[in-house]
């Protein structure tokens, strides 16, 4: 098959404590250097803890994989610095567009609000975005990434875990005050702490084909049911960066994996769809099955799980590493705070609380979009095709077009770090939200609001304030005064934010909004924060 | 609004004659897929949850599982 991407190989290092043959404790280490642990590393790594990432492999993702990219996570990579490559290799949309048997029945717009730094959605390889997280954690002396260590066992003490790792020089032991283990789906650490992880298993089977051509079909997304180069099923296809294209297939339940992934097999397939005359090289192709299911807890003891370690769903949506990002989001600040003892240990327990809930509504959401694109029964199929039919002529129909909805933060709106409003405002902001982004300037020159906040609590006011900081226990916030330390440069911050004077918003480290007044209040300040981590 | 359970439809044997010409020349099938977009135009047209929930227990409260 053919390669536009050559894979790197990372070496192998015999770790110091290993040759010495002594015990070390860390204060974390990651397993997995997938998405999730690479920015879990990166999150961890810029907040001062010394972090240690192990992978039993020693290169990227093979095959491109996840591809869909949100805004949220592309949000969270440009706190983490590691953004802008991204973008500019990644390949922007918008655009969605449904057909049902010969014809086109629907076209949807992501209707990307103006004034946004980060795209509503980016398609790229994992392979591309791993590559440049691993680049940004070179950069970072607190990063510690370690290929080929492979965690073999695991035990719970009271305050450390005790790690068994095989390396090629063979197997030794090492210590961490937390683990976080980003180690995908099939989790072995799961497993390792007994973990339960249920939920519904769909009986349907997956070809996904990474297609090399000069296409002229549009940059954006297109889904088919029951069309007639694949009848009585799905197929879907995404474009990627280099002119690799991604092609799904639903193949239903009685397909055989094996045979199905032979290119002899998948050839013909492709040029039923793109016409005999159109020319591709086919890069790779890989068979799946899904699941909707997550961990029973987040936090098992002092071991910690994110990303599809913790909830897997179907990939219509592209929920599963955008929800992955976001569980470090999370988690990174409380476990800095704990670690310095600037917050106590049940700060821990609200990653489960806030991440259990976003991950429920990534399952309901992914769950009924199967439900749609998979029907169970005859007569949901019905049910189904009827919509289709009905969406090509009548607007009512169209918002019941499930052909996956696309990842979209879930507010943590009944989280218990939340300080209920007590002033009305308008628009998105309630407590529990991710900060919107706005065009900001600051000494005249341009920039964007999200960049100021994430380093710490801070408390964005609209208009002048005497204080710098607001001290809460041994937290401090820094003010950030909408007018005095930014400018508004186009009414954007104003707007998202119903902010008037004296407006003020107490912004947690993870760029969510933990409570906002009409007035600036020192002391109601300071027992937000408090609220905030649980203190 | 609660789900009105009480005759509403005037000439109700003239709408029934008429429910059921407008499957007279259908195949099953196509009657089943008519029948699927006659109730998604209709609740629709309801649009209230409560109601709609409502119909769907008075439709399947006595034919679905025990």
């Amino acid at each position: 098959m053919l390669q536009t991407y050559s894979y790197p190989k990372f070496a192998y290092r015999q770790s110091a404590e290993q040759k010495e043959g002594r015990v070390a404790r860390h204060p974390v280490v990651v397993i997995g250097a997938g998405p999730i642990g690479l920015t879990a590393a990166l999150d961890f790594g810029r907040r001062g803890i010394a972090t240690v990432v192990l992978d039993d492999n020693d290169t990227v993702s093979i095959g491109s994989r996840a591809v869909c990219y949100a805004k949220r996570p592309l949000e969270i990579w440009d706190r983490l610095g590691c953004a802008a490559p991204m973008v500019a290799k990644g390949v922007s949309w918008k655009v969605g567009k449904v057909f049902f048997e010969n014809d086109l029945r629907y076209t949807f717009d992501l209707l990307p609000e103006a004034d946004h730094r980060m795209p509503a959605m980016i398609n790229l390889q994992q392979y591309y975005l791993e590559e440049y997280m691993i680049a940004a954690c070179a950069e970072l002396a607190t990063v510690d990434l370690r290929w080929k260590h492979k965690v073999i066992s695991l035990r719970q003490e009271p305050d450390h875990v005790v790690l068994t790792v095989e390396t090629p020089d063979g197997v030794f032991t090492m210590e961490a005050d937390w683990v976080v283990a980003c180690d995908g789906a099939n989790s072995d650490t799961r497993k390792m702490v007994g973990a339960e992880f249920t939920g519904r298993f769909f009986q349907d089977r997956f070809l996904i084909a990474d297609v090399v051509m000069k296409a002229d079909f549009p940059t954006e997304r297109w889904f088919w049911f029951d069309p007639p180069f694949h009848r009585n099923q799905s197929t879907l296809l995404h474009k990627q960066s280099d002119d690799v294209w991604r092609i799904d297939f639903q193949l239903g339940w009685d397909a055989d994996p094996e045979e199905e992934k032979k290119p002899e097999k998948v050839i013909p397939r492709l040029k039923a769809m793109l016409g005999e005359t159109t020319e591709f090289e086919l890069e790779w192709v890989s068979i799946y099955q899904f699941a909707c299911r997550r961990i029973d807890d987040f936090r098992h003891g002092r071991v910690l799980f994110a990303g599809d370690a913790a909830h897997q769903v179907s990939p219509f949506g592209a929920r599963g590493a955008n929800t992955g990002v976001q569980d470090i989001d999370n988690l990174g600040w409380k476990l800095k705070l704990v670690m310095d003892g600037a917050a106590p240990e049940a700060l821990i327990d609200t990653y489960n609380e806030e991440r259990a809930f976003a991950a429920d509504d990534n399952l309901l959401q992914s769950t009924r979009s199967t439900d749609f694109i998979t029907p169970k029964s005859e007569m949901s199929r019905r049910f189904r095709n009827a919509v289709l039919e009905l969406a090509a002529d009548h607007a009512f129909a169209r918002p019941l077009v499930n052909s996956g909805r696309l990842s979209t933060p879930t507010p943590y709106v009944r989280s218990s770090l939340n300080t209920p409003d007590e002033d009305i405002f308008a628009g998105g902001m309630v407590p529990g939200t991710n900060c919107a982004d706005a065009p900001i300037a600051v000494a005249g020159e341009s920039g964007w609001l999200l960049h100021h906040l994430g380093d710490g609590f801070t408390v964005m006011t609209f208009g002048s304030v005497p204080a710098k900081t607001v001290a809460a226990g041994a937290i401090s916030a820094k003010v950030l005064s909408v007018g005095d330390d930014l400018v508004d440069t186009k009414g954007r911050v104003a707007e998202r934010y119903d902010g008037r004077p004296g407006t003020t918003y107490l912004i947690r480290p993870d760029q969510h909004v933990a409570a906002r007044w009409r007035s600036f209040d020192a002391a109601k300040i300071a027992r937000a924060v408090a609220r905030a981590c649980v203190a | 609004m609660s789900l009105n359970l009480q005759p509403n439809i005037p000439d109700p044997d003239g709408f029934y004659q008429e429910l059921i010409d407008s499957q007279r020349d259908m195949t099953d099938a196509q009657a089943q897929m008519m029948n699927c977009k006659l109730v998604l135009v209709l609740a629709n047209h309801i649009g209230d949850r409560e109601v709609l929930r409502a119909a769907l227990e008075v439709a399947g409260g006595r034919i679905g599982p025990a």
